[in-house]
């Protein structure tokens, strides 16, 4: 590491711009993008199931509220819902005497919130449509063992239904991804928080910029051939027989 | 009624101001987009590599990242061009890139990208049959294109054209960032100023979905007229 450390530096010696002061901004920025996308993601997943299922419902009262939710999470530019959550949470009657005013207090949690709800609207319209295609006989089968409903969806119609989702969430993994850059404006240090700061610091765009660019570039791919390698293994059954 | 603390014309100019961008980078990711499309498919080696770089790599790129870069960077980088005309050729012009030509060339840029996507898939989905019938009435290139392949075309491409449209509405929305005064910029300050963001906010987005909605009635009409000829069935 020692080592490394040394090599890099003078490999960095005559370079104005990217010192190791600045590549280590670039590393924490990668850290904040990383944190910030997997953890949206991953609570945004954890609600789109269920919203999922209930804006598939009979019932308008549990319906109607999803959609309504979907349509205006999903009609709206995602910094329109950061401001409304960022500058919106400072004005909540009286929260800032109480402990949750510890964490609402730095930018990090109302973007999280911001991102989360932002993605579960575009995860549950992706869920929904794969739950609707899962063929009519795998249900009529499901009811003829005489499973619940509960069971069927645990056994049946969600995991099919999961498979059938995988493209389309991995291009909402990659639009998620580059929507982050927006925590950027709520001065959030992530990515492109790092890169304007490089910019401001040296007036130098194409540098700052290009740099993150290319970081983004390889995440992008990263995510773009994990994604694939998953259709594959997850999807096998649905490639058209060879031979 | 709600108060606005007469912010209400600047919103209303805001919102003049992201629908002449969304229409106006629109009308140049079209373009981009059917340039994009003819290079993939062209014959030619380089053309198709060249297009498919570009939309590689704007795709692969956060839309905050290029616009930052193209704006902050198209201003040095055409003073670089302008210094280097002087000196060589003593040729004196100053061009200063106005925050709005920026917007409208970025997003333009960004969703040619998309675009090409789009219409690559729509043109070959145009039955082959069709254009050499074309060309068997005697057709130039261009009237092929004019009269059967753009016509037919547009019918595959408009679902997809409808959803860039609605994602990059809602990309006008970064501008405010780069320092144009659309609306979510004058909603942003107006927020801080009288310390009301929940107000200026919902009203803000009240509008996008109002525009989105509208032109979603517009797309379908576009939609039936395109679908001609075809029946109800698709």
């Amino acid at each position: 590491m020692e080592a490394l450390m040394n090599w890099l530096e003078a490999q960095l010696a005559d370079n104005s711009i990217f010192t190791l002061q600045t590549l280590s901004y670039y590393g924490q920025g990668l850290s904040t993008t990383v944190q910030l996308v997997f953890l949206s993601l991953i609570i945004g997943l954890v609600l789109a199931v269920p919203l999922a299922i209930g804006r598939g419902s009979k019932h308008a009262w549990l319906r109607l509220p999803i959609f309504f939710y979907c349509y205006v999470f999903r009609g709206t530019p995602l910094l329109v819902q950061l401001y409304l959550i960022y500058y919106g949470v400072v004005f909540v009657e009286g929260i800032q005497e109480t402990w949750l005013w510890v964490i609402l207090e730095k930018p990090f949690v109302p973007a999280l919130i911001a991102f989360t709800l932002n993605t579960a609207a575009y995860t549950t319209e992706i869920f929904r449509g794969a739950i609707k295609a899962t063929p009519r006989g795998e249900i009529e089968a499901a009811r003829a063992y005489g499973m619940s409903w509960g069971l069927m969806m645990r056994r049946i119609v969600l995991p099919s239904a999961f498979r059938r989702a995988l493209p389309a969430y991995g291009n909402e993994v990659i639009f998620m991804l580059h929507a982050s850059a927006i925590a950027s404006v709520v001065t959030i240090m992530d990515l492109t928080g790092a890169a304007r700061f490089v910019y401001a610091r040296f007036y130098a765009p194409f540098d700052a910029f290009l740099f993150v660019a290319a970081i983004y570039l390889c995440l992008t791919f990263a995510i773009l051939y994990l994604f694939r390698y998953l259709e594959k293994r997850l999807l096998a059954h649905l490639k058209p027989a060879s031979g | 009624m709600i108060d606005l603390h007469g912010y209400g014309p600047r919103l209303l100019e805001g919102a003049l101001i992201t629908i002449e961008l969304g229409i106006l980078s629109l009308i140049l990711a079209v373009l981009l987009g059917l340039l994009t499309a003819s290079a993939k498919m062209s014959r030619s080696w380089l053309l198709h590599r060249l297009g498919t770089l570009y939309t590689t790599i704007i795709r692969g790129v956060p839309d905050l990242v290029l616009m930052m870069l193209l704006f902050f960077g198209g201003q040095i980088g055409i003073n670089q061009i302008t210094d280097w005309l002087y000196v060589q050729f003593d040729i004196d012009i100053f061009i200063n890139v106005n925050e709005f030509v920026a917007g409208v060339v970025t997003i333009g840029l960004i969703f040619g990208a998309y675009m090409g996507e789009t219409f690559r898939g729509a043109f070959m989905a145009v039955d082959s049959g069709q254009i050499e019938a074309g060309r068997a009435y005697g057709m130039s290139h261009w009237l092929v294109f004019r009269r059967i392949r753009f016509p037919q075309m547009m019918r595959h491409a408009l679902p997809g054209l409808s959803n860039n449209w609605m994602v990059l509405l809602k990309t006008t929305a970064l501008v405010s960032v780069i320092g144009l005064s659309d609306m979510v910029r004058v909603a942003a300050e107006a927020s801080k100023a009288t310390r009301e963001p929940f107000t200026f906010m919902i009203i803000v987005a009240a509008i996008y979905l109002l525009i989105a909605s509208v032109s979603e009635w517009g797309f379908a009409r576009l939609q039936k007229r395109y679908d001609v000829g075809y029946g109800e069935a698709d």
